[in-house]
């Protein structure tokens, strides 16, 4: 559309090969675009493969109603539902910490804080986001362990309390940008006809604003749930790992992402426990893409709701 | 890169030496091609090339302390030692990506038919010995066990100390998690091969995790290999038996096993000194440096 037509056949050869320049750009952009649809479709499809002497020996649904984890013995036994269940354990106290902290804190960031304020904390909470989760994790290790022990006084800290509240802490950095996106995405005018109407900042803030970008908080937590249960270095340090049904989130658990990664080196490749564990990412990744695509729906919905 | 300039003239003597060993035996027999397989009691011929060692994390340190070793006496010698579990080094091996598989466990007939359906001719060390200890907080009373009881003890079936003379407190169990080369010769010498695991019991990702938390918890339980033992957590006796280098030696302590290197067929070259010299005096006083158990 930007070139001109061409006017003169004097011009007509340079013309040409920047058409050609033009094509091979496009298709490398095209290709690129297309490469996270086509990644993403490979590893579904990778996963689907590996899995299949799981599911052909193991069955699908001895393996996801089995509450028994004993992969190394022989005959293995590989009962993914304390797993499952260790995983929504963790990911459910990572919620009860993440949610709360991070709306409030995109909250006042948004709605709140003055121009400074803002970027020093957008900044901070970005790096918070980029600090490696063995860092988190050995500091779980050193601190929150002992202390959920005493806290709780339980008969060990290694529990799902303690790894839900690192994968909390880990998430609130998700939680509060996207959060912050769709408070910042609020019509202006709402919040000014709110206090043409007298209504404190605070009024605006609960009964407008917070309303008004529920949809995209939603999405915000779902993808800081992603987060959480996707998580896997900072689970297997400090949850324990005792592949048992668990009574309460005070009871030691054994999560998928941290299964697979304690796992997943030893086994024979090709093996029975080999695709069994694949047969657990496709678990995992089938919930994780699940809530993305949750997520990602509501964002959209909220998107239309502010376009016109 | 340094690498090239190592490699250049070295290659340069590889050939020289080839040609001075066709030379010689072109008589008698027909010379293997490789003249990296010149023999090792050659001293003349100075070692040189890489070694790419992975597996047990119990070894690791044992490990690492013969590598350097070796290294220093032979500086055109690249050792490389790395952990990861038994079950790691031996899936390497067989995946070809090192020479030696570490491993604190025999190998399984499943990977062993894995090799030999790859074409491959996995050949057994044995290089040291190693005992596994039974270590509690030191504020636990209890000071010996039977096999019998610790075995009730990691199945799950004696769940409270005051059934084994402690006090009336929940036992914590821990072990190593399942790709330990520990956590299977446990199972198989105090757990039963037939049994399993309690399920209760807390999988860590490492021995340091274990003693970590036995010296946090003064309910817990855990096992580690002899060369990890410290002041900081108390070592149970087993049937009456401490785990100690001697009684591990003489074979009176019951929880303790061999501990292995695999290659795929018998070690050559560089390797085979490498491995000479581990069973020679100098690395089996490492062995012994390192708190694990020399061969007899």
């Amino acid at each position: 559309m930007t070139t001109p037509p061409t006017h003169s056949g004097r011009r007509l050869g340079r013309t040409t090969t920047r058409r050609a320049a033009e094509a091979v750009v496009r298709a490398i952009i095209y290709l690129c675009g297309w490469m996270a649809i086509i990644i993403l479709a490979a590893i579904a499809v990778f996963l689907m493969w590996n899995s299949f002497r799981a599911v052909n020996e193991a069955g699908l649904f001895t393996m996801l109603s089995g509450t028994a984890w004993y992969p190394t013995s022989s005959p293995g036994k590989f009962g993914m539902l304390p797993l499952i269940v260790g995983s929504l354990y963790v990911t459910g106290v990572a919620l009860v910490v993440c949610v709360p902290v991070g709306v409030a804190a995109a909250v006042f960031i948004s709605e709140f804080s003055g121009r400074l304020v803002k970027e020093v904390m957008k900044s901070i909470i970005e790096f918070m986001a980029a600090v490696p989760s063995v860092v988190y994790g050995l500091i779980g290790v050193a601190v929150l362990i002992p202390f959920v022990k005493d806290a709780f006084s339980l008969m060990s800290g290694m529990t799902a309390v303690t790894g839900g509240i690192v994968l909390g802490i880990m998430s609130i950095p998700t939680v509060i940008s996207i959060s912050e996106d769709a408070l910042h995405a609020v019509p202006e005018e709402l919040r000014q006809g709110s206090a043409a109407l007298g209504n404190t900042r605070w009024q605006t803030t609960f009964k407008v604003t917070l309303p008004a970008a529920s949809s995209g908080i939603f999405a915000a937590v779902m993808l800081g749930l992603g987060r959480a249960i996707g998580e896997t270095m900072a689970v297997l340090m400090l949850t324990g790992n005792a592949a048992v049904m668990p009574a309460s989130v005070f009871e030691s658990v054994r999560t998928m992402t941290g299964t697979i990664a304690a796992e997943m080196g030893e086994v024979v490749q090709g093996g029975l426990h080999y695709s069994v564990l694949f047969a657990v990412g496709l678990v995992l990744f089938t919930i994780t893409f699940g809530i993305n695509l949750v997520a990602d729906l509501v964002l959209e919905r909220q998107r239309k709701r502010w376009r016109r | 890169m340094n690498l090239k300039k190592l490699v250049a003239p070295g290659l340069a003597m590889l050939l020289l030496m080839s040609t001075v060993a066709f030379a010689g035996c072109a008589a008698e027999e027909p010379v293997t091609e490789t003249p990296a397989e010149t023999p090792a009691e050659e001293p003349a011929a100075e070692l040189e090339g890489t070694i790419d060692v992975q597996g047990s994390d119990t070894m690791l340190n044992i490990g690492t302390a013969w590598s350097e070793a070796f290294m220093d006496e032979n500086p055109m010698v690249e050792v490389s030692i790395q952990g990861g579990g038994s079950g790691t080094g031996i899936a390497a091996l067989l995946n070809g990506t090192v020479d030696f598989a570490h491993s604190s466990r025999d190998i399984k007939d499943e990977e062993m038919a894995d090799g030999e359906s790859k074409g491959m001719n996995i050949v057994e060390h044995q290089v040291a010995i190693d005992g596994i200890a039974v270590i509690v907080n030191p504020a636990n009373g209890v000071e010996d066990l039977t096999m019998d009881q610790l075995g009730q003890i990691y199945r799950g079936e004696i769940t409270n100390w005051k059934d084994v003379g402690g006090v009336d407190k929940p036992i914590v169990l821990l072990s190593r998690d399942s790709s330990s080369g520990t956590y299977e010769f446990f199972k198989e010498t105090v757990v039963g091969e037939d049994s399993e695991y309690a399920a209760a019991a807390k999988l860590l990702p490492s021995t340091q995790a274990i003693v970590d938390e036995v010296v946090a918890n003064d309910a817990g339980i855990g096992y580690i290999g002899l060369g990890y033992l410290t002041d900081e957590v108390k070592v149970v006796a087993v049937d009456g038996v401490k785990a100690s280098v001697p009684a591990a030696a003489d074979g009176s302590y019951p929880i303790s096993r061999y501990l292995y290197m695999y290659s795929d067929g018998e070690p050559a070259g560089v390797m085979a000194a490498y491995l000479d010299w581990i069973l020679g005096a100098e690395g089996q006083q490492l062995v012994v440096d390192e708190g694990f158990v020399p061969l007899p």
